[in-house]
Formats: C-alpha cells, structure tokens, sequence
C-alpha cells in the first residue's frame, strides 16, 4: 500500500507537472500549427451548444473554485465553519458539476454519434472525455456521499500540494483517505499529466489580452520608418517591427 | 499624413462574362485540399441571386462587419467582450450547410460495378464522411438562375426595391443578371483582423495583404462570423482558419494572382494605392452618406510631391511610389472616379473596386409594353420580327438610365450604400465613352451630343481614349502593374538565409497535420 502511494501521491505528481512543463512548452515552440481549440462547430452547431457551454462554463468555476481553495484554504475552512454557508458553496459547486456532467455526456455523445463530427475525432479525444467523465464523477461522488468535501480540499489537498511544490512531499494525510478521493487526485494529476498530448492544450492560450489590444494589427518586416533612413547604419540586426 | 500603400483591385463587370476560370485557376492552387473542398476563395456569383454562402449579404443573419455606435465602429457579431463570451460556441457561426457539403462521385462503380439488370451509376458521396448524399447544394448552384423564386427573389439587395419593380425585373422578358466574381477585399478596416482574438490575423505593413498566420490560429472562428462577405474560412480539417493570400508568393516574384492572370474576359485590374492610415478610424466610423466620399478622399495622390515625401518619410520603397503613379486601379477609381466598393455600408473599407455593369442596366426593349410585344413574337421561330429587343443607341443620350432593365437602386444597394446618383454617375460615364469610341470608329453621332455628354461627366475625348484602351485593349503589363515586392528586407530577416533552406518555401517547416 505504501509503495503505491508513494507512487501516485509522489511520484505521479512530479512526473505529471514535469510533462506538462516541458510538453507544453515544446508543443507551443516546434508544432505550434498543433495548438488549436479544433473547433467542431463549423460541421455541427447545434448539439455542440448544449454540451460546449455548460461545459465549460461549468469547468471554469470548478477550476477557479478548486484554485480559490489552494491559494486561500484557511478562509475557505472559516466560510464553512458555519452550515448554511457550508451548504451554500455545496450547492453552487455541484451544480456547476452537474453542468459538466451534462455538458460532457452530451459532448461524448455528439462525439461517438454525429457521422460529420466522427471524421474530425480522434482516438485522443474520446479518451480526454472519458477521462474528464471520470474526473466529474469522482469528484460529485465526493461532494455528495462525503459531506466535507468543500473543507477537504483547502485543509487536505492544499497542505498537501503545498508540500509537492516545496520538494518536501508529505502524504500522511492523503493516504488517509476514503478510495474515490484519492481517484479523484490521481485523476487530476493524469489530467495534467495528457495535456500537451491532447487538445485540452486550448485553455493554455486563451486569448485574454485580446480585451486591452487595438482592432487592427499591421505588421511590417522592418521597422519602417528606420529602415530606409540614411542616418540608420546597416547591419544584420536592422530594425524589426515583428 | 501616415502614408501607407496598398495593393488594390478594380473588376469591371462590363466584361466578366461569368466563365469561373478564375474560380477554377485559385481552387486548383490554394484549395484543393481536405478541410478546404468547400472554400472558394474566388467565386464568381450571378446576380441578382443569393450567392456564397447562401443570403451572406444578410447581416440580419450573418452579423459580419462593423456597426457604428457612438461615433466609433464595433463588431457587429463578434469582438471583445462579445467575442470572449461567446467563444465556447459562436451563436452566429456559419455551418458547412450555409455554403454546401462537398461531395465527389462512385466513379470506380462505373468501371469495377458487377452485371446488373440496370445502368450503373456514379453515386454522390460527400467529402467529409464518405457517405452517399443528396446534393442540395453545390458551388455556383445558383448560376445564371436569375428570375427564379428560390435564388433571385431571396437576392437580401432587394430591400428598398417595390414589390411591383422587383417583379418588373423578374418578367422573362426583362429578365437580366450579371456576374459578381468575388474575392478576398483586403480590406483597410478588416473586420476579420478586429476579430482574432488570438491575434493571428494582420495586415502586411508593406502591401495591406490580409493574411491568417497559421501557427498562432486557435480556431476561436471569430473571423468567418466578422468578415462581412465571408471571405475567410474555417478549414474543419486542420483546425484553422484560411482565407485568399492574394497570391502574395506569386505577387513577390512579379506575377499577377492566379485569378487575375488566368481571367479570360480580362475584367481584373492590380495596382498600388497610397493611402492616409491616420484616417481610418475616422472613415470607418463617418455618416453613411459621407462613407464612399471620405473612403475616395483617403487615396493620396501619387504625383504630389507633399504625398512622396511624406510616403519616403514612411519607408515606401521608390520603386512602390513609382508603380502607384502607374497604377490601373488609381485611374479607375480616382482619376476617372469609375469604379465603386462592393457594399461600403459594412465599414471595412474593401480595397477592391468594381466598375458596375452597363449592359444589363442600359439595353432598354424599345418597346417596354411587354403586353404589346407579345403579339409580335413569332409563335414558331420564337423571334420578334419588330426589332424591338435591345436598345442602346438613342437621342436623349442618357435618357434611358432611368428605366433601364436592371433599376439603379438594385446597383445602388449593392455598390453605393443606396445612393443611385452616383450609379449613375458611373454608368454615364461608361455611356459616354461608348458615345465617343462610336463617333470616332464608325462617326455616325451628332458630334455636339457626343462632346455635351462627355462635358456632362467631366470627361474629355483624351480620358475617354485612355477609358476605352485600358477597358479593351490594355496587355498585361498595363492591367498588373505589380511593385517589387522588396522580400530581401523579409529574408534579411532570418539573418542567416541558411535556416530557409529545406523549408515548404514560406517558411512552414512543420507538417501541416491536425493537432490532436
Ligand atoms: C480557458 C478557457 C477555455 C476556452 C476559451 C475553451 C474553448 C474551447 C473551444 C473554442 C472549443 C471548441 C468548441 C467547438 O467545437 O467549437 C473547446 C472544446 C473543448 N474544450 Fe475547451 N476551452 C476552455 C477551457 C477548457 C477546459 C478547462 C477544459 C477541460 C479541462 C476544456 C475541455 C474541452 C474539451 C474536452 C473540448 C472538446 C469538446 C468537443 O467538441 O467534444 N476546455 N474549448
Ligand atoms: S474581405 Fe473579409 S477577410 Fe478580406 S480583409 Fe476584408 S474583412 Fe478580412
Ligand atoms: S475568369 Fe474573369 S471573366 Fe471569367 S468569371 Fe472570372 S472574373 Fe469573370
């Protein structure tokens, strides 16, 4: 038992957020052309809308609920010390569960069903929803037969993660816990570990500073103005504008 | 002043005689690949009719180009917050339904098929799932189809046109159409660029080429929703979008676009613009009525000697200063004030221009009571034995503009933003040429009318000549006047040209392969 958990709390872990630097890195630099969100609208518009959108919006606040409960664990721990409150960030994470949940079948479905869909999915992308299936499930699985589920993560998982990211594992805590909570975190980690492998590389370049760019971009090979200034000596490094 | 120069585009319409060569030539070289079957980065449309994709100039529908709002332009479909929000499934993305599924046929069944008691046949499969297809749709499906109910009725710019004028247009004996070939405007407002969230859509500084940087497209498909005539494609194979390169890998080695050089009625012009950028917002964003004045009044003129220095100023090259002074496309749309923007109303000001139809619109039945032409059509040989069909020649030199075939609002709505005096500016203008080339090959025109009509448009008989050499006569090199392309500064840029080598040639090392 303990071999095996030091294997998926230690060194799971370390080899997931090792792949998931370096893939990440080098699929972004060498095969750039293969970053992409692969968008299946364009063949099927419909279906994709009630599986894509509370999808993802879902899995947003999950993942920023889960973020939230890492950064900040003691006043997590203090919001649910009262029960109503307790019951309160309950009830709004599962349903952004069961948003994904649904969202997810739906997608999977579309997947597997749609002929047009069929052409442009590949063996990954059953597999990446399969394994988001089971991630969701574990995870509501927790929240509804384990009632702290909530508190859990900011006094169990943060502690713990803090500990893989300071090089000083310590896992007496995980250990301790009931099998479909430790599937849920070996999940995780296998999830982080398939990203640069996957399309789930999409949410690593969204676009935010699309907000505060200007509309238009023009784009010259040289600065244009330096470039055929006479004051402007030659060299190899001329001015760039790119 | 921030002088910028542009390639730019004039088609004259006069002359396109609907062939598809230029179609065909882009296809075979851009587009004939999988993800990509459907797109037609040149397509040649019949007009009036509902055109590629299906109604795209129904922005009710479609929701491309700018809207003006507060005295600036935003995105009417996609954009900023809009955009970001509505990234997980675009609400006004075009599906493949919108354009037409591609399909090829069974052909091996007709070689390989065993005895049957019936023929054979080459069965329809689509070119996304292989599987066999009803067609109801295809490339140009609409082609010379006007005056049906299914396509030319649902023509979106037939808005302002009276019921009682649009049949008027659909009775077969006044039936009348014309070819739309279209392409990419490169545009000097481009929606398409506004939209990218990823920001991999720009402007080449040097030349204004719009162009889509494969490796930094997320397929966020913002782009097909904002271009407003849906130029850019999404390419369901890779996971790209793409759209018209202007040929630009031909335009630096001195060739014309493949659409261009293959065109057979030779209606394609290509030349340098220089424009001021510094006004582009505010055009963009000016009254609708002032949109194709100020859109005019930003192309500088070449041979002013303020407007060269401030261009050198900018780092145009000379050799691009001395083709926009040669260039085509500036004669068109400034000195002669010929040639028009297809639908300005949608702000992105498009760089391509089109001199708008005189056939269609000014051949009159001389009789236009078709109720008493119909006793006239032989019942058996189905020709009128009054010559009452076409009219072009007459003595109130531009009496019938008016009523003309084709209504001048139709035009208006396509290339004017609705204004028909300056259609008719146009078409006078291309009458009057015709007036002048008649009196001086055949001189059998009352000499004064042909002068007063030419005095009419600001003509004169020197113009009128250049107008008539570079519509019928002009060769290659007067059609294209391409500038050097200057792609050393571009090659320079590597710095050692060794990392070239080996490469696709535009510097795409990396196998074009979907991401997984
Ligand atoms: C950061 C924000 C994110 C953005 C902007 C985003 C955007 C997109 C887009 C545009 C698509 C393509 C939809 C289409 O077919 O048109 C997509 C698909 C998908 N995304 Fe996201 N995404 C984000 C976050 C995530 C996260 C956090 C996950 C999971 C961990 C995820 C998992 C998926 C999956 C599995 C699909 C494929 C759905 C299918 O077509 O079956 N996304 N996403
Ligand atoms: S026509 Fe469309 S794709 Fe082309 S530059 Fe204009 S907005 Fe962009
Ligand atoms: S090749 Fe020229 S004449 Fe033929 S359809 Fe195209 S634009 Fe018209």
């Amino acid at each position: 038992m303990d071999t095996l958990n030091n294997f998926f709390f230690i060194a799971l872990p370390y080899i997931a957020f090792l792949v998931f630097l370096i893939g990440t890195i080098s699929r972004y630099k060498s095969q750039k052309f293969k970053v992409s969100s692969l968008s299946s609208q364009f063949l099927e518009g419909k279906k994709l809308f009630w599986g894509s959108i509370p999808f993802h919006f879902g899995i947003l606040i999950l993942f920023f609920g889960h973020l939230v409960a890492f950064l900040i664990p003691k006043s997590i721990i203090l919001w649910n010390s009262e029960p109503l409150r307790l019951l309160f960030l309950e009830i709004s994470s599962f349903i952004a569960a069961i948003c994904v949940f649904i969202g997810l079948i739906l997608l999977y479905i579309r997947r597997i069903t749609d002929d047009r869909i069929k052409m442009v999915t590949t063996k990954m992308d059953i597999f990446v929803e399969l394994l988001l299936l089971f991630q969701i499930f574990t995870g509501m699985y927790t929240a509804v037969f384990m009632r702290w589920g909530s508190s859990w993560f900011a006094s169990v998982m943060s502690p713990y993660l803090k500990s893989i990211f300071t090089f000083s594992p310590d896992i007496t805590t995980v250990s301790a816990m009931p099998l479909l909570f430790k599937l849920h975190v070996i999940g995780a980690f296998v999830i982080i570990l398939m990203v640069p492998f996957t399309r789930l590389v999409h949410f690593l370049v969204y676009p935010l500073d699309y907000i505060w760019k200007p509309y238009q971009q023009v784009i010259w090979n040289w600065n244009k103005r330096k470039v055929r200034s006479p004051k402007t000596p030659w060299s190899i490094h001329r001015p760039k504008n790119n | 002043m921030d002088v910028r120069s542009q390639i730019s585009m004039v088609f004259h319409l006069d002359k396109c005689i609907g062939c598809h060569t230029c179609s065909i030539a882009c296809k075979n070289i851009w587009t004939d690949r999988k993800g990509a079957e459907y797109m037609w980065w040149n397509n040649v449309e019949t007009k009036p009719g509902t055109g590629y994709p299906t109604k795209w100039e129904n922005q009710d529908i479609y929701k491309g180009g700018w809207e003006k709002s507060m005295g600036k332009v935003r995105l009417r479909g996609a954009g900023k917050a809009k955009g970001l929000l509505n990234i997980f499934h675009n609400p006004h993305l075009p599906v493949i339904d919108d354009y037409y599924e591609p399909f090829t046929y069974k052909y091996l069944n007709l070689i390989e098929s065993p005895e049957e008691d019936t023929q054979v046949t080459a069965r329809p499969v689509s070119m996304i799932t292989g599987k066999p297809i009803d067609i109801k749709m295809g490339p140009n499906w609409d082609d010379d189809l006007s005056g049906t109910p299914d396509y030319a009725r649902n023509d979106p710019n037939f808005k302002n046109l009276s019921a009682g004028e649009q049949e008027a247009m659909f009775q077969l004996e006044r039936m009348s159409m014309f070819y739309l070939p279209r392409i990419c405007n490169h545009c000097l407002n481009p929606a398409c660029v506004g939209s990218c969230p990823s920001r991999a859509i720009y402007k080449r500084g040097e030349d204004g080429i719009v162009l889509i940087n494969q490796k930094v497209c997320r397929a966020w498909r913002m782009c097909v929703t904002a271009c407003p005539y849906k130029k850019s494609y999404y390419n369901w194979g890779t996971g790209k979008s793409e759209k018209c390169i202007l040929c630009y890998p031909r335009l630096e080695s001195g060739y014309a676009p493949a659409c261009m050089h293959s065109c057979v009625g030779r209606i394609r012009y290509l030349g340098v613009l220089l424009y001021d950028a510094s006004q582009i917002e505010n055009v963009a964003a000016s009254d609708d009525e002032d949109l194709i004045q100020k859109q005019m009044d930003m192309i500088l003129d070449p041979f002013d000697p303020k407007v060269i220095a401030s261009a050198k100023k900018n780092g145009i090259a000379d050799s691009t200063i001395k083709a926009a002074q040669q260039s085509p496309t500036y004669k068109f749309i400034k000195e002669w004030g010929m040639a028009l923007p297809l639908h300005p109303e949608y702000r992105t000001l498009p760089m391509l221009f089109y001199v708008p139809p005189l056939l269609p619109v000014m051949a009159t039945l001389a009789d236009n009571d078709v109720e008493s032409q119909k006793g006239t059509l032989n019942p058996i040989s189905k020709f009128w034995e009054r010559a009452t069909k076409y009219d072009t020649t007459n003595e109130h030199i531009f009496g019938t503009i008016d009523d003309a075939r084709m209504p001048l609002k139709y035009l208006a709505n396509l290339f004017s933003n609705g204004d028909e005096e300056l259609i008719k500016e146009t078409i006078k203008k291309l009458m009057a040429v015709r007036l002048h080339r008649r009196d001086v090959t055949v001189g059998d025109l009352n000499k004064e009318m042909v002068a007063e009509s030419l005095k009419e448009v600001g003509l004169n008989a020197e113009m009128a000549d250049a107008i008539y050499y570079l519509t019928s006569l002009a060769k290659f090199d007067d059609r294209f006047v391409i500038p050097p392309a200057h792609r050393e500064q571009a090659i320079e840029m590597s710095e050692f040209t060794g990392d070239r080598k080996g490469s696709a040639g535009f510097g795409f090392v990396e196998k074009p392969a979907r991401g997984l």
